[in-house]
């Protein structure tokens, strides 16, 4: 789960993590206001959505398409500045390299003040899989993509690793601030701020900290600039606040309510559903329709503790695509049982109106009794024994592939 | 022969009151699984009837030990209480001569999990599978031994091994075993998140040490590295021939394809890396799950394993 940079900010300033003054805004006038509240003649105005990329993205009109202006993150040298960055931001459709081409409306903004930048630094908090521990992760390239500095110049990358029981060691702050070349107050701050991050890493439940860039100002003060948070969800119980910063207005309508009947959906863009249980089964089933010259619709797992109403509402969420042509279930039954599933198949096709063709793949746990109730249905659904046969025979049924 | 568990292993399960603890403690039995009582905290002293074999529970892991002399514990706890039960396990274990911790929760916070696994590293003896998997299951002639949730009648005893990070996929390479005629020594499914406790190289080794096993088929998921560390170990060390998959070919870069773990960021941890690096290392590569059987045939047939 994402949180916008206003809301990250707010928790770096609770956990003594210096960032500039903002506020928080969601129209024009909201925005005039805190440029006046803040007192600054600089400020930057920024757009609040949970896609990186947004100071090279570009606004667009959401009805005429028309392009608006370019940059969704700008640097406003007066109060008609501010008025006419934020005008073109409000309401409007940012587009950046995170967002794909269908963009994001901007519904939230912040109004940062200005400072006197005298170098851009990249920080990152984040699990080390490999590790298996909490990794830090900072550049004296900042300010740019970090996947290029770690191609072109993995040298400037420097690299520490929170012990699990003892968290941070001072030591390897100290050695940390001195690769990055801060000396003197820089360097204490720098310090100070990688203990402050890492206990707010550790007591929120994050899975991701990334500040880019932390700056060094003229006076040598340490400030993030940037703030991108992402947070565990598996730790959401015991994190009640989550539900008053979570923006669902960011996450795809239909995975919030796939998620919420149990199910893991992910819409792609081809034209067979996929209906499966597993997360790992489900990405092989996307695979071999892709292998037989198909092009999977969406991911869908419908998990292990799937019951008819979740998977007529699994089959009522794959036909809201329109793309969808054809539909390949395929399950191997463990703890599921392949009759009630074929149960669950008939009644949805039923009671939805299923006109695209489907093909259904039984494996494991009563599948005999599965493919016999399926068989003998006045549905015409097609039964095979394999998950390669499934694939080829919906994307023959559809009039694809290869 | 068969890897950590056999048909001697004296099991324990962790939440055994629970739904699921008992639910599935009942199908362990079922397989003629040597279940020898169960932990609830706040319980200790009842009884659990596991489809006719009576089993006691414990309020500790300590307690329950020392009493069964128990050496593997599945645990069936919830997510929130999950990471308390391993280190319960891992301390009680350390303390009576060691043993393998199967936590099949799924669902358990990261954080946690980092500090679970480095206790269960503090201990030689103490091994963790998992967590968020089907958990492990060793096939005997009448029965075997299963610490899990995978269903039991698809395995047969063999010389196959399998180790997976899915499910449901693990099934399907143990199904294409079973199409070719092949049986298992056993199968590890290790789980689709960030941090756990067994890897690949941990069951690769294991495969590679045990008498019985000629082969072993490796299932892979996207997001991370942990397959790429994998083959390379492969090429350096096994002797025996592996079969590999790898499933997230199509899955887009920056989406959680259901496991925490299965997700391709910052461009790596794709499946074309994955594939390529098995091939570097000599694996035998099945593109389509479907194959894997005749993959692991053709393996087999190069070894002299098989005639045909």
């Amino acid at each position: 789960m994402n949180i916008h940079e206003y809301q990250a900010k707010e928790m770096f300033r609770e956990f003594g993590v210096r960032v500039l003054e903002g506020v928080h805004c969601r129209s024009v006038p909201e925005a005039l206001a805190a440029y006046d509240s803040l007192g600054s003649k600089i400020v930057a105005v920024k757009s609040q959505i949970h896609a990186g990329g947004r100071g090279k993205g570009t606004l667009y009109n959401p009805e005429s398409g028309d392009e608006v202006m370019k940059g969704g993150v700008k640097i406003a040298f007066s109060r008609d500045d501010v008025e006419e960055f934020s005008r073109n931001i409000c309401g409007n459709l940012l587009v950046t390299k995170q967002t794909g081409a269908e963009g994001k409306i901007v519904s939230n903004m912040y109004v940062e003040s200005g400072c006197d930048i005298d170098h851009e630094f990249y920080l990152a908090i984040l699990v080390d899989r490999d590790r298996k521990s909490v990794l830090v992760m900072a550049s004296t390239e900042g300010g740019v993509d970090i996947e290029e500095v770690a191609e072109n110049n993995p040298e400037a990358i420097h690299k520490i690793w929170a012990d699990p029981s003892l968290g941070l060691l001072e030591n390897d702050c100290v050695s940390l601030s001195k690769s990055l070349g801060l000396t003197g107050d820089s360097s204490k701050e720098m310090i100070q701020m990688l203990g402050s991050l890492y206990r707010m890493f550790v007591e929120r439940d994050c899975s991701m900290i990334e500040i880019n860039p932390l700056v060094r100002t003229k006076a040598g003060t340490m400030v993030a600039l940037d703030a991108k948070v992402g947070l565990d969800e598996n730790a959401n119980f015991r994190h009640p606040w989550r539900d008053d910063v979570r923006d669902l207005s960011e996450e795809e309508d239909v995975e919030i309510r796939a998620n919420d009947l149990g199910l893991s959906y992910v819409k792609l863009d081809g034209n067979i559903g996929c209906l499966v249980n597993g997360a790992g089964l489900a990405m092989a089933s996307m695979d071999v329709i892709k292998l037989y010259g198909g092009e999977p619709a969406n991911f869908l797992d419908i998990g292990g503790g799937a019951t008819r109403e979740s998977i007529t509402a699994a089959f009522q969420i794959i036909l809201e695509d329109e793309n969808v042509e054809g539909i390949l279930v395929n399950i191997f039954g463990g703890i599921i049982r392949c009759d009630m599933v074929a149960m669950s198949v008939i009644e949805a096709s039923k009671e939805l109106g299923l006109e695209v063709p489907l093909v259904v793949r039984f494996s494991g746990t009563n599948h005999e009794e599965g493919k016999a109730i399926l068989d003998s249905g006045e549905i015409s659904i097609h039964t095979v024994s394999s998950l390669s046969e499934g694939a080829r025979k919906i994307v023959d049924l559809i009039g694809g592939g290869n | 022969m068969s890897i950590w568990i056999n048909e001697e292993s004296k099991i324990l399960i962790q939440g055994i009151t629970g739904k699921q603890g008992t639910f599935h403690g009942t199908r362990m039995v079922r397989y003629n699984t040597d279940v020898v009582g169960g932990v609830t905290p706040g319980k200790g002293g009842q009884e659990v009837d596991l489809d006719g074999h009576i089993v006691p529970v414990f309020d500790s892991m300590m307690e329950a030990v020392s009493e069964t002399g128990a050496d593997v514990s599945a645990i069936y706890v919830p997510a929130r209480f999950a990471a308390a039960a391993i280190h319960e396990a891992a301390e009680a274990f350390n303390e009576n001569g060691g043993g393998l911790i199967v936590c099949i929760t799924e669902g358990i916070p990261t954080l946690d999990m980092i500090r679970a696994v480095d206790k269960v590293n503090e201990f030689e003896k103490v091994r963790l599978i998992g967590p968020n998997c089907p958990g492990i299951i060793s096939p005997g002639l009448n029965g075997g031994c299963k610490v899990g949730i995978m269903p039991a009648f698809i395995h047969k005893k063999g010389r196959i091994g399998i180790v997976s990070k899915s499910g449901t996929l693990t099934y399907e390479a143990v199904a294409q075993t079973m199409s070719v005629d092949e049986g298992q020594t056993t199968c590890v499914g290790i789980g689709g998140d960030p941090v756990s406790g067994t890897g690949f190289i941990d069951c690769l080794s294991a495969f590679e040490e045990d008498p019985e096993t000629v082969a072993v088929v490796m299932i892979g998921e996207i997001g991370g590295s942990a397959e790429e560390e994998a083959a390379e170990w492969v090429s350096d060390n096994m002797s025996k021939p592996v079969i590999g998959f790898v499933a997230g070919s199509t899955a887009p870069p920056g989406k959680r394809m259901g496991h925490a773990g299965a997700i391709i960021s910052g461009g790596k941890g794709t499946a074309a890396e994955k594939f390529a690096a098995f091939e570097k290392a000599g694996i035998y590569v099945a593109r389509d799950p479907s194959e894997i059987g005749q993959v692991l045939v053709g393996a087999l047939i190069e070894a002299g394993l098989r005639e045909s």
